[in-house]
């Protein structure tokens, strides 16, 4: 069947074009109906990705956050109308040891290949989680970064020693905000320190312990353990800070994506015994871990609701370019695109 | 209950020198019917998609649907009728006799030569369609349109921001289509050539849908390079 597919060609530049999908295949096709704008989109968008990559890269639909409804599966698994949200990391073998997202041969939507800027995706089965009855969509529609910070934070359970009394997480933005609320929720008796740079958004993290301004740490604060969520220049500060606030043995979470390599005090690393680990993306355990989550536990789906920022109806690519620039001049959340190209 | 209706009635005697009507020509790697009817197939909404062509090709079209979609039970092939308006009342006869014709019988009927089509597009005829009985789709027009009585002289202009091309699909209430259309004098049937026409003279809404450039007719030799361009443009 002919699809049709919203490409960026260039910076700020979307054009149709069409792809093939087989009908009778083993994929599902599914329309979006949710999609939200992620960093990583902007920096495709805005043209602040090296040239080299963006030569490689493009044409390329973008979006790899999103939800939508079955509309035919020729195997009958799902059912047309089923809501369901779509994992973009997909691989192309499995391994016992090494988890999907880190396997070098999977394939990432909206960076490997086409997002979900389309009329309708062609998703392997596997790559699909129904979601609960009645979810709101538009918060739906970012699990996607949602279960990024749940898979840090399944890994943080099985990397991190067992004294927790104390967590901090730098980073009082969209991913600080989302791995406190699911940290809370799976770690209820450590006590969870925010250390961010805007009063405003250090006064959100309303079930947090304790929040504090990165100027005015007090030296004798220690943490057992850290999770950096800042990412871009400042990952430097940010992981030099925890260096100096982490109790020996302790454990550092790096989630922050940074375009440039970021110098390490290893000295202190060493002094301390400390353990470093990153997170990137997160797999379909991840994604249903998170669904299974919302339903435990609905107030978290009340602290995400906070973070939708705009909503952008989606009629034709003036639009799209809309809600990608309405995005980049907000300050938290997330700009969300109701899909109805 | 929703109909798609795709209109392959035509015999393509504007596409040059081919051998077959141009629904049958081939873009990218299937027929351009196969590429339509794709659109339709997958949709839930529609308990059936029936495929109206000429008489001499409803033999080939059936062997198609079952080639390219395997299924012969939710697709099915018919013949058309002598105009447009002809072929349509043969599809809701069809409905007709096998389903019944009830209040809230929608046909979303469409060009078998645009297979561009969008599932927006077909989502909102059916939504249209329910809430006002006949629903059209359409894009802006880009050039001026210009009137000529005599094929000479220029007898008007219109305002272009009031004009429209239309596309398909065209989306109707059957019964109300059924009902119209045989209230129609002989000679009204000869000029209406389009079925929202009848809905518009008649004094009935026709709500708007909003097509898109894409949406092409492939009409002439130039329409399959264009199509076969944008097909052929996938990375």
């Amino acid at each position: 069947m002919l699809n049709t597919v919203y490409r960026l060609v260039a910076p700020r530049k979307f054009e149709v074009a069409f792809n093939n999908i087989d009908l009778l295949g083993e994929e599902v096709i599914v329309r979006p109906t949710h999609l939200s704008i992620c960093h990583a989109d902007q920096r495709y968008y805005q043209g602040t990705r090296p040239a080299e990559i963006l030569a490689q890269k493009l044409p390329m639909a973008l979006i790899h956050e999103g939800v939508g409804e079955v509309v035919f599966d020729a195997k009958g698994e799902f059912k047309p109308g089923d809501t369901v949200v779509m994992i973009p990391n997909t691989p192309t073998e499995s391994d016992d040891v090494i988890a999907e997202n880190y396997l070098r041969s999977s394939k990432f939507r909206a960076s490997g290949f086409d997002g979900y800027m389309q009329d309708q995706v062609a998703m392997d089965r596997d790559r699909l989680v129904r979601l609960p009855d009645g979810i709101d969509k538009t918060v739906a529609a970012f699990t996607e970064i949602v279960s990024v910070s749940v898979h840090a934070l399944r890994r943080f359970d099985t990397m991190a020693h067992q004294r927790r009394e104390v967590v901090g997480i730098w980073g009082d933005g969209n991913l600080g905000y989302i791995t406190a609320i699911f940290f809370k929720a799976m770690f209820p008796d450590t006590k969870l320190l925010i250390f961010g740079v805007d009063f405003e958004k250090l006064a959100g993290f309303t079930f947090a312990d304790e929040t504090y301004a990165v100027q005015n740490i007090p030296a004798d604060l220690k943490v057992d353990h850290a999770i950096e969520c800042v990412g871009g220049d400042a990952s430097q500060k940010a992981i030099d800070q925890i260096i100096d606030h982490i109790n020996p043995e302790g454990c550092i979470s790096i989630l922050g994506v940074s375009e440039y390599p970021v110098p390490i005090n290893t000295r202190m690393v060493l002094e301390k015994g400390l353990r470093i680990y990153g997170s990137s993306r997160s797999g379909r355990a991840d994604f249903q871990k998170t669904v299974d989550m919302y339903e435990e536990n609905p107030e978290i789906l009340n602290y995400l609701s906070n973070l939708v920022g705009a909503k952008v109806e989606i009629t034709s690519i003036a639009d799209m370019k809309t809600a990608f620039e309405m995005d980049i001049q907000k300050n938290l959340g997330k700009t969300i695109m109701i899909w109805n190209k | 209950m929703n109909f798609g209706v795709i209109l392959a009635g035509g015999i393509g005697s504007r596409m040059g020198n081919v051998e077959k009507p141009k629904q049958y020509l081939t873009v990218g790697d299937k027929p351009i019917i196969i590429h339509t009817l794709e659109k339709f197939y997958v949709n839930s909404n529609f308990e059936k998609i029936i495929v109206l062509c000429p008489g001499q090709w409803v033999g080939h079209t059936r062997d198609l649907v079952k080639k390219y979609l395997n299924d012969e039970k939710r697709v099915v092939v018919i013949q058309g009728g002598d105009t447009r308006n002809e072929t349509i009342m043969n599809s809701i006869r069809y409905i007709e006799e096998n389903y019944g014709l009830q209040e809230d019988t929608i046909i979303v009927t469409h060009d078998s030569v645009r297979p561009f089509v969008t599932h927006r597009i077909i989502e909102d005829n059916i939504r249209y369609a329910k809430e006002f009985g006949a629903c059209d789709t359409v894009i802006t027009a880009t050039d001026t349109i210009v009137q000529s009585d005599d094929g000479q002289i220029i007898s008007s202009i219109p305002e272009r921001s009031k004009m429209y091309q239309g596309q398909t699909p065209q989306s109707f209430n059957a019964k109300d289509l059924k009902d119209l259309y045989l209230s129609l004098s002989n000679e009204e049937k000869e000029i209406l050539t389009d079925a929202a026409k009848i809905f518009v003279i008649k004094g009935k809404p026709v709500h708007l849908v909003e097509g898109e450039v894409f949406n092409i007719k492939i009409t002439y030799p130039y329409d399959l390079r264009v199509a076969e361009t944008l097909i052929k443009g996938e990375k």
